[in-house]
């Protein structure tokens, strides 16, 4: 699970490693650090943003070790659904049942479905949709690009997926 | 200065461009490669003109061509036309040219045919090497069905087949193998139809439905009569199996690649791709695992894929040089016929 942290940290010394110390310990593994030194606050102290990647199960003990080490946590954004990919449909969409897809990637409990457009242009032709499907890991995504494949198979619908950019 | 002596099979578009290329450079190729370029047979279905003594060794590529356009003009059928303009044809087929006309380079120009087994091409190429001949090839068919069987038979007569023309045209891509020796070939992926980019591109641009889009392709002489080998993705196919057998080292066939054409995409798609920051692009991918894939892809704008018109464009991924990205045009008489030219000087240089 990618976190987005904000802690105030007091401007001495020993501070910044202090608060990065428990994300370490527990399997954490830090994407950013900002250290917004020119943004001090009224009370003295430096904001710092965190983002990192750890199990869910251990973001409460993390924010218990960050207490005892007197560290002020201001906010924790948990951005659950971290990988997101486009993919566009082309064909009679509505009336195969997009509600359906929708519900059995929503159902994964690992995807969803984020964004729909749908573009008609006249009954009887083809309409065109941009689903953008979110999921918690690649594997996830994975899977849901499954379903979506395995529906479009079903209905005859064509999918256009993205060009891997993993080269 | 070394003489060269060509034979063209097959007179249409790409054969012609090689002619009109003979004519244009062969000073500046002799002057600069020691080579002198002679071409001594031209054969198609309606005979075969033979250089002869009075030819000096070699026919001239320049009154060919006039006399081709000009009984053209005239409404002539193309043995008309050259016998109308003094250039004696005889009654010879193909298989008796390759074999029994003396020269060094067969120039296996007729239209690919992958129905039929890559005939007549392959059976020209394989004669062409058991006569003792090099062969310079823009027959894609042959290399895709017959890929390995055609180069063991090279190795065996000691003769280099060329084929950079088959992929690409004018882009070269088939010498990458050359140019980036030492290094590993990942992974391919590449716009290899420039029938299906233009297409695509005016879609996109205009709006237009895919329909319109073909007709106006057609108008232009982009597109061909019956346009389905382009647009269903069965030439990016054929392409892409040539590659995987030339720069992976795989042992592909065609039925091997899952193919999806273009036929299905409509504005209304283009226009949401927009939106979000993509085009689409027929795309031919191969990786080193066997994958081979032709599909509309989703391509981000910024990304170097997303040329436009009739381009062709290829990006390899190798262990040591990273990526590389070549770009050129896909198609044209003229733009073979550069790659023809190139191949036949690499087999006289190396």
């Amino acid at each position: 699970m990618k976190v987005s942290m904000d802690i105030e940290l007091k401007d001495v010394p020993g501070q910044l490693v202090s608060a990065l110390i428990p994300i370490s310990e527990l399997g954490g593994n830090i994407i950013s650090v900002l250290h917004h030194r020119d943004r001090k606050t009224q009370r003295g102290t430096i904001p710092v943003q965190v983002v990192f990647d750890v199990e869910e199960s251990k973001l409460a003990a993390l924010l218990q070790r960050l207490r005892e080490r007197g560290i002020t946590v201001v906010r924790v954004g948990a951005e659950r659904l971290k990988e997101a990919v486009f993919v566009l449909l082309i064909g009679h969409i509505v009336r195969s049942g997009v509600k359906e897809l929708i519900n059995e990637v929503d159902g994964t409990g690992v995807a969803e479905v984020v964004e729909l457009f749908l573009s008609m242009p006249a009954v009887e032709e083809k309409s065109a949709a941009a689903l953008k499907i979110r999921a918690i890991g690649k594997m996830e995504l994975e899977r849901a690009l499954d379903i979506v494949e395995g529906f479009a198979a079903r209905c005859g619908i064509l999918v256009v997926r993205p060009i891997e950019d993993e080269l | 200065m070394r003489e060269v002596k060509l034979s063209i099979v097959g007179f249409g578009v790409v054969g012609r461009g090689v002619a009109e290329v003979v004519a244009r450079k062969r000073a500046e190729i002799g002057e600069r490669f020691g080579l002198d370029l002679r071409i001594v047979a031209v054969v198609d279905l309606w005979g075969a003109a033979l250089a002869s003594d009075a030819d000096g060794g070699g026919l001239d590529p320049r009154r060919i061509l006039d006399a081709l356009q000009k009984g053209g003009a005239e409404g002539l059928s193309p043995r008309e036309s050259l016998e109308a303009h003094g250039v004696r044809v005889e009654e010879l087929q193909s298989p008796d040219v390759i074999q029994e006309v003396e020269h060094d380079v067969t120039v296996e120009a007729t239209p690919t045919n992958v129905d039929n087994d890559g005939e007549p091409g392959t059976s020209h190429i394989l004669t062409a090497l058991k006569a003792g001949r090099h062969v310079v090839t823009s027959n894609k068919g042959p290399l895709a069905l017959h890929f390995n069987k055609l180069m063991q038979a090279a190795k065996r007569a000691d003769r280099k087949i060329g084929f950079e023309a088959t992929v690409g045209g004018a882009m070269p891509i088939i010498s990458l193998r050359d140019t980036l020796a030492g290094n590993e070939i990942l992974c391919i992926k590449g716009i290899l139809n420039g029938t299906c980019n233009y297409i695509l591109t005016r879609m996109g641009e205009e709006n237009m439905p895919f329909e319109h889009a073909l007709r106006e392709a057609q108008e232009m002489g982009i597109a061909e009569a019956d346009p389905r080998s382009d647009v269903l993705g069965v030439d990016t196919a054929v392409k892409l199996v040539i590659l995987a057998n030339a720069l992976l080292g795989l042992d592909a066939a065609y039925k091997d690649v899952r193919v999806t054409g273009i036929t299905e995409i409509t504005p209304e798609a283009l226009s949401l791709a927009r939106d979000n920051g993509y085009v689409i692009k027929l795309i031919g991918e191969v990786d080193r695992d066997g994958k081979l894939e032709v599909a509309p892809k989703l391509v981000p704008e910024t990304h170097p894929l997303n040329v436009g018109g009739t381009l062709n464009a290829a990006l390899l991924k190798t262990d040591l040089a990273g990526e590389v990205m070549v770009v050129g045009r896909g198609a044209g008489g003229i733009e073979a016929a550069s790659a023809i030219i190139s191949d036949i000087i690499r087999i006289f240089k190396n």
